[in-house]
């Protein structure tokens, strides 16, 4: 328990500080580069154009949307389990992360459905459980912000946070059993098309950049949490308050 | 026997006390007085185990009542500032269902005797608890005393709006429980006219 | 602890929810007339085509549903809270999660089973008949209970806490989605012929796990706003 309360904030501080620049250096770099090699260097779609490039942006956004989720579930649930201060934080720094990642695989969802089903907006089975994926990241976020107790919020956001990761594969399975019989959008937008080299390639490097970049900005607003919280002196506190011996009168 | 081993509580950015260190023998009252603000309620919440503790443990028996939960529940009658009776219900049918809820129900004529000893006359029986004043209403809820076969009894403020001849009733009843080897924890700003052995008090600096 | 002892706690919660709903009757009267008044707006909004009508009907009656138990949400666990209750059902020697069981059962009691009963009604209103009337019946009577069950976790994590009313909406709505698709779907799949039980059997799967997840989680929930 010692690590978790007092030894692991004082250590993880600076050495969050220093990993930072490492992953945000790799993080543009890498995203340079799988822009490049999507929207340049991957062939063109013989049946979609070039529309179909911002895919390089949303699947990996989508994945991580989710990925972010699991991972904020599973600190919540080390919180819970551990009372762990450090993992409740990590929770509260990758919601909003993830929540911005979701917005973009919404986003870039309805780019695509634009120039492809010749409307912003479709109510494809995985556009509909991002959207609502993203309600549950704004669920966990404003039951966090409604609540002035940090011990309680912590721990409030972190039960929401685990009943929604057994909602999400549920969602998803039933808004698309719900697709099916309602025979709408049924373009999916992984079409089972064999894939070009660069392509994957492509992909596959945005999705690392999205991974670093997500690493980076979870560990600086760590810090921020950090500074926010034990700005309240705890680590060289003196008690406040000492009762007095008992004394039978 | 109750114990409190270094203790300590935060609320909120606040610390209420730290390393507290107290142990309450059987046929002991523990009078936990100190200024408004200063944790006794707290401390009353995490003796009853409602409240964890930021640093320490709370021991019954010699055992760490976290480890213990629901059956440590079954050795603990805890009476909160709140009267925990329902407006829209009776005094007869809040006795009943609070003594049902915490698995020792008791009969509709337990129910009436327990109300008579505390002083509440038949008539307000029948009456529901929305039309009852404040001192009654304490009265319905510390009715439970006269009910309860907990050994355990925590109690914060049992006296407020009580007039003095139900305080001396509710006294005598505490002073019972101490004379069958209970134990009793009473947050108080009132002097508890008790014989001096039977008392014991902390007093918590705000 | 003995079963006895058990029982005695959970039915006296039962009994205590039920009778308080009889006192204040004008409470689960309120749950109804809001959806019948709710689930009478969209004829009046979309037009009296009869065609139009039936095919919007099932979502129509779960959306009403939806929000008739979400509205009612604030009287699961609310009044204990301000009252002290909550604190004594805390305290029970028994496990908190089968309590919270019996509170979720009297709350679908008082405002669940009046919109099944409504149902049927409120489905012939929009020109629903036979079959799928039963349907509606029968998801209504599988889906609303797990409505309640997750409704519970949502009304146990913000007590107590500011703006609780459309926070409660927020963190539930989302959780709902699957048991409205299934329960919708249900009553659709039978208009369209192609029968309803696969939905059906999926509501019943819905509420068999929230029987097993949701009662841990409120209890989680409860004992977290109490500290």
């Amino acid at each position: 328990m010692i690590w978790s309360k007092y030894s692991a904030p004082q250590a993880f501080y600076p050495l969050a500080g220093r990993l930072i620049p490492w992953f945000a250096a790799v993080a543009v770099i890498l995203m340079v580069v799988g822009l490049y090699m999507g929207f340049f260097v991957a062939p063109t779609d013989f049946q979609q154009g070039e529309s179909y490039r911002i895919i390089f942006v949303h699947v990996p956004a989508a994945w991580m949307s989710m990925f972010l989720y699991v991972v904020m579930a599973i600190w919540a649930g080390v919180g819970m389990g551990l009372n762990a201060r450090l993992s409740f934080m990590m929770a509260q720094a990758i919601a909003p992360t993830g929540a911005m990642f979701t917005f973009l695989a919404l986003l870039t969802g309805a780019m695509w459905g634009k120039p492809t089903w010749g409307a912003w907006w479709v109510w494809d089975a995985r556009l509909t459980s991002e959207l609502i994926l993203l309600f549950q990241y704004a669920g966990v976020m404003l039951l966090r912000t409604s609540i002035d107790d940090v011990r309680r919020a912590d721990r409030s956001s972190a039960v929401f946070a685990l009943v929604g990761v057994v909602n999400v594969p549920i969602i998803y399975y039933s808004v698309q059993w719900w697709n099916t019989l309602h025979q709408g959008a049924s373009v999916s937008m992984a079409t089972g098309s064999k894939m070009a080299a660069t392509m994957l390639m492509a992909m596959l490097i945005m999705t690392i950049a999205f991974w670093m970049y997500s690493i980076a900005v979870i560990l600086a607003r760590v810090r921020c949490v950090m500074v926010e919280r034990e700005s309240l002196p705890t680590w060289d506190e003196k008690p406040a308050a000492m009762p007095e011996a008992v004394e039978a009168r | 026997m109750l114990q409190a081993v270094g203790l300590s509580c935060r609320r909120g950015e606040r610390r209420l006390f730290s390393d507290l260190n107290v142990k309450v023998e059987r046929g002991k009252l523990l009078a936990v007085v100190g200024e408004n603000g200063s944790g006794k309620t707290s401390l009353l919440r995490i003796f009853s185990s409602l409240l964890p503790p930021e640093d320490g443990s709370v021991r019954w028996e010699g055992q760490d009542i976290h480890q213990l939960k629901e059956l440590y529940s079954g050795h603990l009658m805890y009476l909160g500032h709140l009267n925990g009776i329902k407006d829209d219900l009776t005094a007869v049918e809040n006795l009943m269902s609070s003594m049902a809820l915490a698995g020792e129900p008791c009969s509709e004529r337990g129910a009436k005797e327990a109300l008579e000893a505390i002083g509440l006359k038949r008539l307000v029986h029948r009456l529901p608890s929305k039309v009852l004043s404040q001192g009654q209403k304490r009265r319905v809820a510390l009715a439970r005393l006269w009910l309860s076969t907990r050994p355990l009894w925590l109690l914060d403020e049992p006296f407020t709006s009580l007039d003095t001849a139900s305080t001396a009733v509710v006294t005598q009843r505490l002073h019972a429980h101490l004379q069958r080897e209970g134990l009793v924890v009473v947050v108080t700003h009132q002097e508890i006219a008790l014989p001096a052995e039977r008392l014991q008090q902390l007093r918590l600096a705000g | 602890m003995s079963h006895s002892s058990m029982w005695d706690s959970i039915s006296g919660i039962i009994r205590r929810d039920l009778l308080l709903a009889m006192r204040r009757w004008s409470d689960a009267a309120m749950s109804v007339f809001f959806l019948v008044i709710v689930v009478s707006l969209f004829p009046l909004g979309v037009g009296p085509e009869p065609a139009v009508l039936r095919t919007i009907a099932p979502g129509v009656l779960w959306v009403a549903a939806l929000l008739t138990c979400l509205l009612s949400l604030s009287r699961v666990f609310t009044p204990d809270y301000l009252d002290g209750v909550l604190e004594q059902m805390v305290l029970v020697p028994q496990p908190l999660s089968l309590l919270v069981l019996g509170k979720v059962l009297a709350h679908w009691v008082i405002s669940g089973l009046p919109v099944v009963l409504l149902s049927p009604l409120l489905g012939l209103q929009f020109g629903l008949e036979g079959e799928a009337l039963g349907v509606l019946v029968l998801s209504l009577l599988l889906g609303t209970p797990t409505l309640s069950m997750i409704g519970a976790i949502g009304a146990a994590l913000v007590l107590g806490v500011r703006g609780s009313g459309l926070l409660v909406a927020l963190l539930v709505l989302p959780l709902y989605v699957p048991v409205l698709i299934f329960g919708a779907g249900a009553v659709t799949s039978s208009m369209a012929g192609i029968g309803g039980e696969a939905n059906l059997s999926l509501l019943g799967a819905c509420l068999v796990l929230s029987l097993f997840l949701a009662p841990w989680a409120t209890a989680a929930a409860l004992r977290i706003a109490l500290e």
